[in-house]
Parts: structure tokens; sequence; C-alpha cells
């Protein structure tokens, strides 16, 4: 499960603006922001609500495009990239994991890890290894068969991580992942992530309003209306 | 599309009741359409089988007004006529009222002359030469009263008396004929003009219903119709000559335009269906855009996602259709229902696959709108409806 990518910085954004309009009034979610994360790190974003860390998150992702400045990942700039190309990328590149989990619930957790890799050639004996050792790794080998409302909150958040890990992304972006659950299991979230970093060396950005979670990452930084205020690495 | 098949049918699955309940609908509406496409082939079907070189020459006042029999001869000396043959409506049924089916008396050879799509073993035609009483039967007719060669059946006519005053006719079986072609009708009885004519009242003694003319050159066929019309013009049995098509057409006519009915009753169906489906396949989409959204997160793209919804409404309407294709197929399987009144009743295989395109169709036109707004959508957007 290692990151195909080559050590340095990872995640280099530069300069970026991002501008919505909300009816005839202009709102700067980001400005002119620069940050870059290196090959390796878990890194967490933090601030209060409204201080841009999940707009970032998406520019990261390739879900949104900067109003302006430069989003590259990997080496390649991505805030350039048409949809279909974006699309492509975003398999290849990224794996997410939500706060809500964002689980499809008419599938059973094997066929929720398995989504990201019917876009790959892997056959079907191959996507079903691929899944089972995600399943395995995140500690629910024994609950592949079951459907979202059959596990526990913590359990569908494992989920979501293995089908964030599945296709053995570049990077891993969580958005807020432990902000539907209790201390304990979001404790175990961490606990996987972490080790997911530590010992697959995966890259991870996680947004986050929990200090608890945060002290988990390698480095700390906060956002304040749209902008970098403090960083901190642990 | 394979891998994707599993995502297609569970969402189908989400809401099983409404799934089934559209899918009935649509079922339903394809069932519709081909019971219709069988009593349009049964009010129709005769026109298809029409011959090209074949007229029906009437009275031109109406076709119960009869004409003279000696008009055969008349009308083989107009140039360009090859043959002439004559039939009369007999009216009869079979013991009860709803046993009724059609019955002609004829001139033996002329007719099967005239009629080369009935099948009738050379055994049988001579024994129908040689029996003054003998009639041939249709082959549905023969099964559907249990009849074979040499039985004797009575038949009572509603029109025609016989001297005594009495109204059943006796005829003795003595072939059973098959049709060339499927849609060629194997209901009727036919039975021999000169015992007919001799047997029967005064009224309408030599006298016949109506002349089938076949043409030498069906090129030439509305020239020699306006011939044998104006040879008879003036007298007292004016006739009026159409191509045998336009004369069964008329027959089905007399109930409206048949076409023109079934295409608008099935216009109104699919309209409706239409509605119906598309509401489903829109309020599907709608309930899902947050997991949409988390597709389009995960890498699939704009056309993935279009292809997999349109997959969906494709689904379901193809299945109703093929369910309500069958049910048709199931309820036309054994032919005319009435009885007799419409022994042409079958769904055609052609109508069937029209069926199968039309709810593909049907898939893609009520998929196309919900599946145009999915593949809108934007990522961030969709998210936040999770």
């Amino acid at each position: 499960m290692n990151s195909p990518t080559t050590a340095g910085a990872l995640v280099r954004i530069g300069n970026v603006e991002k501008v919505f309009r909300r009816g005839s009034e202009n709102v700067h979610v980001l400005r002119d922001l620069n940050l870059t994360v290196p090959t390796g790190e878990f890194l967490a974003l933090m601030g209060p609500s409204g201080s841009g860390k999940s707009t970032l998150l998406n520019l990261i992702g390739g879900l949104d495009r900067p109003t302006r400045g430069t989003v590259e990942v990997a080496g390649e700039r991505v805030d350039n990239l048409s949809d279909r190309r974006l699309a492509g990328w975003r398999a290849r590149h990224i794996g997410f994991v939500f706060q809500l989990y964002n689980l499809l619930p008419v599938l059973t957790a094997s066929r929720n890890v398995e989504l990201p890799l019917l876009l790959t050639h892997l056959s079907r004996d191959e996507r079903a290894r691929h899944v089972a050792a995600a399943l395995e790794l995140v500690g629910l080998g024994h609950r592949t068969g079951h459907f979202p409302r059959q596990l526990s909150g913590g359990e569908q958040q494992r989920v979501g991580i293995a089908r964030g890990i599945v296709t053995d992304p570049t990077l891993l972006l969580c958005d807020e992942p432990t902000g539907d659950l209790d201390r304990k299991a979001g404790d175990e979230i961490l606990d996987l992530l972490q080790a997911l970093n530590r010992e697959h060396g995966k890259t991870i950005i996680m947004v986050t309003h929990d200090p608890h979670a945060s002290a988990r990452a390698s480095r700390t930084v906060h956002l304040e209306k749209g902008q970098i205020t403090d960083q901190a690495s642990q | 599309m394979l891998p994707y098949l599993h995502l297609v049918w569970s969402n189908l699955m989400r809401k099983k009741a409404r799934t089934i309940l559209t899918l009935l609908s649509i079922a339903v509406a394809f069932l519709l359409f081909g019971l219709l496409a069988a009593i349009r082939i049964a009010l129709t079907g005769g026109i298809d089988v029409a011959g090209a070189d074949r007229l029906i020459t009437r009275h031109k006042v109406s076709i119960i007004q009869l004409l003279p029999r000696d008009y055969k001869e008349k009308m083989e000396r107009i140039p360009g006529v090859a043959l002439a043959a004559h039939q009369t409506w007999f009216g009869g049924i079979y013991r009860d009222p709803k046993n009724f089916f059609m019955q002609c008396p004829v001139e033996p050879e002329p007719f099967l002359a005239m009629y080369p799509e009935l099948l009738l073993p050379d055994q049988q035609r001579q024994a129908w030469l040689r029996t003054r009483t003998g009639a041939i039967v249709g082959r549905k007719t023969a099964e559907r009263f249990g009849w074979k060669v040499g039985d004797k059946v009575p038949i009572q006519s509603t029109i025609w008396t016989l001297p005594d005053g009495g109204r059943t006719w006796v005829f003795d079986i003595v072939g059973i004929f098959d049709g060339k072609l499927r849609n060629t009708d194997t209901t009727a009885l036919f039975f021999r003009y000169d015992y007919f004519d001799e047997a029967r009242q005064r009224w309408g003694k030599g006298q016949v219903g109506w002349y089938t003319v076949r043409v030498k050159d069906p090129a030439q066929a509305a020239g020699v119709a306006r011939r044998i019309d104006a040879e008879f013009e003036n007298s007292s049995y004016e006739t009026k000559t159409e191509p045998e098509g336009a004369f069964v057409q008329g027959w089905a006519r007399q109930i409206g335009d048949i076409v023109l009915i079934t295409a608008s009753i099935m216009t109104a169906v699919f309209f409706t269906i239409l509605l119906v489906a598309g509401n489903t396949m829109s309020q599907s989409v709608r309930e899902r855009t947050g997991e949409l959204g988390v597709l389009k997160a995960i890498g699939f793209t704009n056309s993935t996602i279009l292809a997999l919804v349109l997959a969906e409404s494709c689904l379901l309407s193809v299945a109703g259709g093929a369910i309500g294709t069958g049910l048709a197929c199931l309820f036309t399987a054994h032919g005319d229902p009435t009885g007799g009144i419409l022994p042409l009743f079958h769904f055609p295989v052609g109508d069937r696959f029209i069926g199968l395109g039309l709810s593909l169709a049907l898939g893609l036109v009520t998929g196309l709108f919900p599946a145009l707004a999915a593949m809108r959508l934007r990522v961030a957007d969709a998210l936040r409806r999770m």
C-alpha cells in the first residue's frame, strides 16, 4: 500500500483564492493561500466553521477549482484539468473519507469498497482480492456482506476508509472523519489513520474541529477567514 | 457496463414497492399494446392477405343487395378479367347463436381456383364435386366443433329458409381446408351453390351476394374495375367494383377506423406511462443526489453517471415491456377469444419486436432528463446534500 510518488512535496497550493457568488455578493472563502504538504505527512486542517478548510480539501481533491492560483498534486496541475480528466485523476490519486461515511445504503460493505475498483481494468477476482485486503486492513474482514444499516457508525467509517484506500491512492483526504462518532469509535478511526500513515506511508490530509483528533497528526494548520493563521508540528 | 450491473440493479431495488408498481404499470401498458395489436390484426388482417389481382364486385347500393348469377359469364367476357367466382352470405349458426362463423354457398371449381391459399387435398376436392350436399370447412372451425370428414352438420340459417319453412340446413363434411398463410382465415364453411339455390325458397333464386374477380394484370385492375361497373351501368343491378383489400377494409371501417382508434388508445396509454415512469426515475435520482456526488468524487465520469441512470430506466422499462409483451403472447396464444368473430386474432411477431423496441425507447426517454440532471451535478454541491 505504498504511495507511488517520490519523496518531497506532494501537494503545492500556490496563491489560491476561492470566491463563491451568493446572490449579488462575492464571498471570499480562501485568500491568497499557500501550502505545501510533503509526501508521507499526516496533516490536520483546523479552523472554525466557514474558515475554508473543507473548500481547501475540495480543491486539493479536485472536487472544485480555485478562482485564482494553482493546485498541484504529485507533480500535476489539477486546477486546469477538464472534468473528464479530473474524474480520472481523482480515481487514480485520491481517496476520500467523509464525515457521514457516505456509503451507498443499497450495497454491502464489500460492494461499497469495490466501487472505485469498477473504474479500473481489474478482473472480478482481482477486485475481490483487493476488497478483501482493504477490509481486512481496517479490521472488518468478517463484516463484508453487511449493509451499512447493519453496521455501527465506527464500522461504517472503517468501510469508508477501506473504500478510500482500496485503490492505493496517492493521497487520502478525510473530511471530519470522527465528527459523527463517539470518543471511543473516533479514537479507533484515528488509530487506523495513524497506522495507515506510519506503517503504510500514506499521505493524509484531515479536516477536523477536534483538537483531540488534530493531536494525532504530524502537523496542524489553522485557517481563519480563508487564510492560514498558525502552523504547528507535533 | 457489466461491472456496473450490480449497482444498477441495487439502485432499482432500493424502493422495491415503487419499482414493482412502476414495472407493473409498464407491463400493463405493453399487455394492452399486444391485445390491441391482436384486435387490429383481427379486424384488418384480411387486407394483408387480400390478393392484389382480385377485385370484389357488389351491388352499387349495398352488400346486402343481391346480384344476378349470370353476371359471372358476362364478367368473364370483359377484357382483362381472368375469372369470376361468387359467394352469398348464409348467416348461419351451429346449435347456439354464440357459435357464429362465416358460411357461404359457392361454385366449387371457380371458387377454389380463385382462392389458391385455401389448401384442400385433391381427394376431398373430388368428393366435394361429387357430393351435392357436401361442404368444406376450415381447420379452426373443424377443431372447434370436433367435426371430421363424413360428419353431417346442421346449420341454422338466419336468412334462408328451406321449402318446408325450416331453417336447419344439413351439410355433409367432405373436406377440411388449411391456410397457406398464417393470416388465412380457416374458420369459414363453404358449400355448393347449386344445392343452395335449388333448396332455398323463392326469394333470391338465381342471385348471389357478390363476385370475386381475378384480373389478368394487377397493374390494370383499376381499368378492369371501371369496365365491370360500366358494363352493368343503368341496369337493375348496378355494381361497385373495388380491390379486395379495399373491400375488406370497408368491412372493418363499419366499426370505425381501427388503426386510428388503436393508435389513439396506445398514444394515451404511452403518454401516461411516460409520465409515471419519468416521475419514478426523477424521484429516484433526486433522492440520491448525495450518492451520485460520492460516485463522482471517487472518479466516476459524467458520462458514466449518465449511462448508469439511463441503464436503470432502460432496465426497468424493458423488463416491464418484456413482461407485458410476454403476457400478451400468452393471452393471444389460443387465437380468437370470441369463438368466431375475430378469426385472425393473434399478436404478430413483428409487433412483438416493435413492443420491445418501444420499451427501450420509453426507457431512454424517461431516463434522459434525470440522467442529464445527474450528469450535470457539481460534486461539491451534491456531497452537501448527503
